[in-house]
């Protein structure tokens, strides 16, 4: 029997850790899809970037309430992984509690911080769903959640409710089990873990030994397998976040928010032009790239790596929108809405190049115009509300931007009003129809 | 009231054989708006008073690029940047001070990388610093019993993080300065930023500016007090579309402390 369940539990988590490293892979290979861009320099303040953003969370405690339930979530988490240590040992070798021999009062000490915390992350839990399904809140409601990414939603709140009902019930009753002596740990007594000491004995108390020995396995084997589920669910959710947040925050942009990129490209190109010596009808250099140089992004491979990595890292919490001036406005552009749209085509041409094995057949569709509008992108006040409010560092600002330039370097589309201020600052070197020799002018006027 | 500023040109300090010790950055609203060229006179009456030693480019100045950069159009903005580096490189310009928190931002942070280093600084900045050093002196009680609010703009605030400058200087002043629900790195925008302050806004429920002048108007205030000329506009209209313009003025820091001024 200990052997036909070793061999199962073995072959749930090679199955399971396979099928992750699979999509995994393909997600790594989707976001080096993405141009170049160097996020390898300054590594102490991307490494302290990453500790408060992520790791503590600053950004997030902007929203207090919101907050400090994401964080019993996040904590209990964390603590649980260390429990998962034990139940792949005890899966595999047969074992019971392995660690509470060793351990000792250490061990009933971190089951104990585990359950509090998985108390705490179950009201948290309990709360986050009355907030999207019951007070509705603004941001989690918009038509963009509607049909899917609603369902997403609730779909891993629920998923961490059946984790957290699955580790009472494997502790509590082994409580019970182990107050009758029939745990299969060794001896009788109570195991004094703070929460399960007491729900154990209410709850299962009147069970028979032989129910309270299947549901000991079905808490501890639903735990096991419900992680796995989580695991392999992440790949079709929004919730990769809670691994890409760490990547993500390192690699993000740590200049000034004002800083936008200069292409370098385009100085290339000027630096050409401004050049006196500069022969215009030279050949170009050998080694001169076999494809002109696009200016700004029309699809996902024209965006950046990281560009990409934020659009994967995106949990659809909607801060970004919320603080949009143009979305608070009525317009149509939804910040959360253009990282969304931005995962949904790197994964249409991912899944293109799985079919065609390993390359990318033209579908005849580009992020621009078959996901993103025109009329989206020049909604856009460049104000960076929705770059400050992600609590990720995540950048839609930088996507729009690039999808700018391509409307108006590449396909010269941009608004009316704007090619007209384009011309002024060509010709007499401001956004409006005045002489640059009329520029002092304001010194004798009154 | 005909006041008449010194505003030498680098041009003209140059023929003199000076190198003025920092350079005033007029940008193209101040040179041309007819709004922002009184904040351009009145941050100049700061600086006579405070006897800065300063220069501006005059008709040798161009756009920043600023606004083309953010349109997309990265080509007109490297290239303005590049002609106007060539000049601030030949006057050896070492410090910049600038109304505009858009050619303050692309002068500080874009200009770098294409070969324009300069210390710059923003005017609300620099004003702070000549009240601190006790070079600028103004009449305390000119907003006694005021109402201010200060407008964050969005690349002074959260572009560069520099909220405390402007308010700092504001409290100077004896005014109950107010904060709006939004402000600081919450602050919303005046509308005008990404240049739509060139064109008409998308299809929607409401003019971006619209909103941010209520925010301002549930302070209460007299005066709304920004740093940034296209804010100014925004927020003029803002007030002027809620006919508020008879209780609320809309100014800069400059034209605060410039009135102020016991001159």
């Amino acid at each position: 029997m200990h052997i036909l369940s070793s061999i199962l539990f073995i072959a749930l988590t090679v199955a399971g850790f396979g099928f992750f490293a699979v999509n995994a892979k393909k997600i790594y290979r989707n976001i080096k899809l993405g141009q170049s861009v160097n996020r390898t320099d300054r590594s102490s303040e991307r490494w302290r970037n990453m500790l408060l953003v992520a790791f503590g969370q600053k950004k997030m405690f902007a929203r207090p309430v919101p907050a400090l339930l994401h964080f019993a979530i996040y904590a209990a988490f964390m603590i649980t992984q260390i429990e998962l240590i034990e139940i792949f040992i005890d899966g595999v070798f047969g074992t019971h509690r392995i660690f509470k021999e060793s351990l000792g009062g250490f061990y009933t000490f971190m089951i104990s911080l585990i359950e509090i915390l998985s108390v705490a992350a179950l009201t948290a839990t309990i709360i986050f769903l009355s907030r999207r399904n019951l007070l509705k809140l603004p941001r989690l409601n918009m038509k963009e959640l509607m049909g899917w990414p609603k369902k997403d939603a609730n779909l891993i709140l629920i998923m961490e409710i059946i984790l957290v009902l699955c580790i009472f019930t494997m502790n509590g009753t082994d409580e019970v089990l182990y107050n009758m002596g029939k745990s299969h740990f060794e001896g009788q007594g109570s195991f004094n873990f703070t929460i399960s000491q007491f729900i154990g004995p209410a709850v299962f108390g009147s069970f028979s030994e032989g129910t309270l020995h299947v549901l000991e396995r079905v808490g501890w084997w639903g735990h096991f397998i419900m992680v796995l589920s989580f695991l392999n669910y992440l790949y079709y959710s929004k919730h990769l976040h809670i691994i890409l947040a760490f990547p993500n925050t390192y690699f993000a942009h740590i200049e000034p928010l004002g800083k936008f990129d200069n292409l370098q490209a385009v100085t290339n190109e000027v630096k050409l032009m401004m050049d006196p010596n500069a022969d215009p009808f030279a050949a170009p250099a050998p080694d001169a790239d076999a494809a002109p140089a696009k200016f700004g992004a029309q699809d996902v491979q024209d965006l950046n790596w990281v560009q990409l990595l934020n659009a994967y890292s995106c949990t659809e919490c909607g801060r970004c929108t919320s603080s949009c001036p143009a979305n608070l406005t009525g317009k149509k552009l939804s910040p959360r809405l253009i990282m969304m749209k931005t995962r949904d085509r790197l994964e249409e041409v991912g899944k293109n190049i799985d079919t065609n094995k390993g390359t990318f057949v033209d579908d005849g569709k580009t992020l621009l115009n078959d996901y993103i509008t025109p009329e989206e992108l020049w909604a856009c006040t460049t104000c960076n509300a929705c770059v400050e409010a992600c609590p990720i560092d995540i950048s839609p600002l930088s996507i729009i931007m690039d999808m700018r330039r391509f409307l108006v370097m590449e396909q010269s589309a941009a608004p009316m009003e704007l090619n007209t201020m384009m011309t002024n600052i060509e010709n007499n070197g401001a956004p409006w129809q005045y002489s640059q020799m009329d520029r002092l002018n304001w010194k004798d006027e009154n | 009231m005909s006041e008449s500023l010194v505003v030498p040109t680098m041009a003209e300090m140059m023929a003199q054989g000076k190198q003025p010790e920092i350079l005033f950055w007029v940008g193209s609203a101040g040179s041309y708006d007819d709004r922002a060229k009184k904040i351009t006179r009145a941050f100049v009456k700061i600086l006579n008073a405070a006897q800065v030693d300063f220069a501006v480019l005059g008709t040798e100045e161009s756009a920043t690029g600023d606004v083309a950069k953010r349109a997309g159009n990265e080509f007109l903005f490297q290239m303005q940047a590049m002609m106007n580096i060539e000049i601030l490189n030949a006057y050896e310009i070492k410090k910049i001070v600038t109304c505009d928190p858009h050619s303050f931002n692309c002068l500080k942070n874009e200009y770098p990388g294409l070969g324009g280093n300069y210390e710059v600084i923003h005017h609300t900045q620099f004003i702070n610093e000549l009240i601190n050093e006790g070079k600028l002196k103004f009449s305390e009680n000119t907003y006694k019993g005021k109402r201010i609010t200060f407008h964050d703009p969005c690349y002074l605030g959260r572009a560069n993080k520099i909220y405390n400058a402007p308010r700092e200087v504001l409290q100077k002043t004896t005014a109950t300065i107010v904060e709006m629900k939004r402000h600081k790195s919450t602050a919303l925008c005046c509308g005008a930023g990404g240049a739509q302050m060139f064109k008409e806004p998308e299809k929607g429920d409401m003019d971006v500016n619209v909103l941010r002048t209520k925010d301002a108007m549930e302070t209460n205030p007299n005066i709304i007090a920004t740093g940034c000329p296209y804010c100014n506009t925004m927020l003029t209209d803002g007030v002027k579309f809620s006919h508020k313009e008879n209780e609320i003025q809309v100014l800069d820091i400059a034209e605060l402390i410039a009135n102020a001024q016991d001159l």
